[in-house]
Parts: C-alpha cells; structure tokens; sequence
C-alpha cells in the first residue's frame, strides 16, 4: 500500500518539475512554476522519508535515522534560506553556482557511501558471478561519481572566480594534462567495473575527479562563467539520474534527466547568444591567449572626456537615448538610479530605451532581472537585435560599465577572443556616452576601441554616482 | 525525458535564461532523495556512512531550498512591474 502512494508521490513530483520547467520558460508564469516544481519536490523528499521501504533478508524495511535525516534537512533549509535570502542581486550567479556544487558533492557522496556499502557485501574475495552481477551497479556508481565530483569541483572554482578570490590561472599544455586526468580517471573507472573488490581505487578517482573539475574551469575566463555553471548544471542533473538508475527511483530519474537535457540546451543556447561553440568557450579560453590580443589590438590612442553637465545638456535634447547596462551597473547597485534617470528624461519627452546584450552582466538575463527590480517597465527594454535596428536613429547612447558587449573588436578584429560574438552595435548611433570607472579593460581583459572612437566621450566615475548627478543636472537644467 | 527536456527549453526569450538554470538547478537538487535512503538505510553503529549521508542530505537541501528561494526572489522582480 505504501508502496503505491510512493509511486504516486514521485508521479506527482515528476509531474510538477515538467510543468514547473514549462512555465519557467514563459514570463508569465515563471513564478507559479517555480512554487510548483517546489511543491513537487517537498512532496517526493517527504514521501520517501516516510513510505520508503526496502526488503532485505526477506523482511520490509522502513528507514531509520529520521533525527539524523530531520537534522539535516532542517539546518539545510535554514542556512539554504538565508543564504538565498540574504545575496546581492549580483551575486546571483555566484550562489547558483555554489548551490550547484552543493547537488553535485550530494551526488559524489551517495556514491562513496553506496559503494562501501556494496564493498562490504563482496566481501575480500568475491566469485566472479557475483561481480557480474554487481557490474551495472559500479557502472552507475562510479560514473555518479565522478560527474558529481566534477560538477562540485568545477561549481567551487566557478564560484570563487565569480567573486573574484580566484585568479585565472592557465599554463601550457593544460589541455593535455586535463584530457589526461579525466582518461585516467576514465580508466580507473572501466578498470575497477571489472574489478570492484578494489575499494581504494574509488578513492583514486574521486581526487582525479576532483581535479579534473579544478583545472578544467580554472583557465576559463569570467565572462565565460555563465555558460560553465549552465553545462556545471547539467552535470549534476546527470549525476543525479544516475543516482534515479542506482534506486530505480522515478522522480530522480525524472528530475535528473530533464535538467541534464534541459541544462545542456540551455549552454548551447548561451553559446549561440555569443556566437560561440562550446568547444570554443571551454578550450579556447580567454585567459590563455590575452596577453597576445592586448598587443595585436594596440589602439591606444587619445580618448576624450566628457563632463557631467555636458552629458546631462545633450541627453536632455536628445530625441531618442538607449541606455546599455553592463555588470558595473550591477556592482555599483545603480539600477533604481538607472530607472530615476530614466523617468526624468521621459518626462522631458526624450524616448528612452534600455539595450540589453544577451550576455550583458555576468549572466544571461541577468540584466533584465536587475532593471525589473528596479521597476523598468517590460516594453522598454529591448533585446539585441531589436536594439541594433534602433541605433540608426539613436542621438545619445549611453553605457553603464558594460564593456566586451559593446566591443567592435567583435567584428572587425579576427585576432580577438571575442571575434565573432554579436555586439550592440553601439556605433551607429549619434553620440556615445561612456560611464566606466577607469579605462581598464573589462571583464574579459581585452581592450575596446570603441572608447578611442570619435563619436565616443568617457564619463568617469561609479556608475550610481554618476547616474545621481546626472539627475540632478538634468532637473535643474 | 530528454526530449521533454529539449522541448521545453526551445523558445525561451534570452530574459529568463538566469531564472530557468537556477529553477532548473532547484530540480537537480532531486539527488537528495538518493541522500536520503542512504541515510535511512545506514545501520547505526555506521558511523561513516551516518556522517556521509548527513553531509549528502544537508548540501542536498541546500541545493533544493536555496536554488527554490533564489529562484523565486529573481522571479519576484518580474512580477512586481505592473
């Protein structure tokens, strides 16, 4: 009887995380979607809790623990709850990213522990039929881990380099070490299919693994990060079907397999918004070649600046003006200034718009969500190519410390790590205003000629300040 | 399953790409129920599998809550425009 309402639970649970993921795909109902998948999961997380039940030695087992297993799951839910409620808005990816890694380590740990557990059962000298017989079940157990490995391996240094504790780091050859690390651990894994008594060697491949995951994020450059953490993501789902295929268990299956689906299409889709393959992104990193770029651009040259009352004088006589937000609105926190500004140029009867680059921020959307916060209206932002239509007729753009997005390198310069990548065409525009803290290069370290361009004026300074000031001026003018 | 995957993910506008991989990361989080027969099924004097399976289930919850609750928060946003 139990049994069935389990069955029916998970069915419940699978249902929901398929709906959940269709409505997060559509505006509108991103939000119930969520609660529903969230609602799902409570139901199949408690649903095994208490009807979950295995036979061993011919007698019904129910599971045990429960002051352990409620322990955990409510410090989890607590520090999880916090830690969600309590983050920056841009610091977002970076936790998407640790929580990520988090569903990665779970996975890696069932595996060791189901391994032991299986270990102890062979015994030291186990006849050849049962390893037969517990083949599949390495399979499963070992590919868990070493994906789930990966996976929080990766999510860490993801994580860290997010918020900047962790350097790019690359040196020669990385590649080859990395396709060697991960053969070896391959390897061991086959080798230890055909010979599961050998228990150390899951050890051996959890620390390949785990290195593996290390080096392969590590030389990838920061803009690159969203589209790590998305293929990251996928990794976990996988290692998490593994685990549904270890239990037989229906809703892991589900879950598991839709995000490892669904998360894989999801990078490809990231990829294609920067005109990248994946291959691309994950060797050809940012961080090993830049030194090169730096020099084969060489545009330096003279750029010009500009002062706040002149900016705010032509922005308020200008017809039509398109704000590009980049990740330095993001860290000055200068969204709802953003949005001020805004309303005082509307109400002067200047056209305002916002261009938002697929990738602009640290991830993609991640832009959209920050202006939302600050109430933007939805029909005034404008996606790529939308925005590219409009610059032709555009007096004044203005960009908040967005830089590669804005980057004509992108096409004209075969040379750069980001040729190739759709850009906001930015140029075609009347006048271009560009607020930047310094003159450094942006996130992906390569110069940008845009801001040695003619048409092109600096306006220095943190992006909220400035915006403040520009409000100011621009009501008394 | 993986088609259903594909399918669903197809059309989605560049503006919800951030909320879905985080919706989709809460989803992944289903790996606890794994951490949770594990930890149901351990005899009691296994003191490593009890402390495995007590970190799998905590890092598991943190997956599922914390990505639900940043999901959410992103969403929120959306909706408060209107």
């Amino acid at each position: 009887m139990n049994q069935h309402l389990l069955t029916i639970c998970y069915l419940i649970g699978s249902i929901t995380f398929i709906l959940g993921l269709k409505m997060l795909s559509n505006p509108a109902s991103a939000r119930k979607g969520n609660l529903l998948a969230a609602g799902g999961m409570s139901i199949a997380i408690f649903g095994t809790i208490f009807l979950f039940s295995y036979d061993e030695n011919g007698t019904t087992h129910y599971l045990g623990n429960y002051i352990w297993i409620f322990a955990a799951l409510i410090i989890g839910a607590i520090v999880g709850t916090l830690a969600a409620k309590k983050v920056q808005m841009t610091a977002m990816p970076e936790m998407v990213s640790l929580f990520n890694g988090m569903g990665g380590a779970c996975a890696a740990l069932i595996s060791i522990v189901e391994f032991n557990h299986l270990s102890k059962e062979l015994g030291a000298t186990p006849t050849a039929e049962m390893i037969q017989h517990i083949q599949p079940t390495v399979l499963i157990i070992v590919l868990g881990l070493i994906i789930g490995a990966v996976s929080f391996a990766g999510s860490m240094i993801a994580w860290g380099k997010l918020n900047g504790k962790v350097k790019d780091f690359s040196f020669t050859g990385q590649n080859v070490l990395n396709m060697i690390v991960l053969a070896s651990a391959l390897g061991l894994a086959v080798y230890m299919i055909f010979n599961p008594q050998q228990h150390m060697l899951l050890y051996a491949i959890l620390g390949l693994s785990l290195f593996y995951g290390i080096f392969f994020v590590m030389p990838i450059g920061g803009a690159d990060m969203p589209v790590v953490i998305s293929l990251l993501n996928s990794f976990t789902g996988v290692a998490a079907a593994c685990g549904g295929f270890l239990y037989d268990n229906k809703v892991m299956l589900t879950g598991g397999i839709l995000v490892g689906a669904a998360g894989t299409l999801l990078t490809i889709l990231m990829c294609k918004a920067m005109n990248r393959s994946l291959k691309n992104v994950l060797i050809g990193s940012f961080g090993g070649n830049k030194k090169g770029v730096a020099g084969a651009t060489g545009a330096q040259g003279d750029h010009k600046e500009i002062s706040l009352s002149d900016a705010a004088m032509v922005m308020s006589y200008a017809n039509k003006v398109l704000i590009v937000p980049g990740y330095g609105l993001a860290v000055a926190q200068a969204q709802h200034t953003c949005h001020e500004l805004e309303k005082i140029l509307t109400e002067k009867g200047v056209e305002v718009k916002y261009a938002i680059h697929p990738v602009a921020g640290r991830m993609p959307g991640h832009m959209n969500v920050l202006l939302a916060e600050a109430d933007v209206s939805y029909d005034i932002l404008m996606e790529m190519e939308q925005a590219n239509d409009e610059f032709p007729t555009t007096d004044v753009v203005l960009i908040l410390g967005a830089n590669d997005v804005v980057n004509p390198a992108a096409k004209s310069d075969p040379a750069s790590p980001i040729y190739g990548m759709p850009i906001l065409d930015v140029e075609q525009a009347k006048t271009v205003i560009v607020n930047k803290r310094s003159m450094k290069p942006g996130y992906a370290g390569i110069e940008n000629d845009l801001f040695f361009r003619p048409k092109t004026s600096m306006l220095f300074g943190d992006a909220k300040k400035v915006l403040q000031d520009l409000c100011t001026e621009i009501k008394n003018a | 399953m993986i088609f259903v995957g594909i399918e669903i993910i197809e059309k989605v506008p560049s503006v919800l790409h951030t909320p879905l991989m985080s919706g989709a990361n809460a989803i992944h989080g289903v790996v606890i129920i794994g951490a949770i027969i594990v930890m149901g099924k351990a005899e009691q004097d296994n003191y490593l599998a009890l402390a495995l399976g007590f970190i799998a289930v905590l890092l598991g919850t943190l997956n599922v809550v914390g990505g639900f609750v940043v999901t959410d928060r992103m969403l929120e946003m959306f909706k408060k425009k209107k």
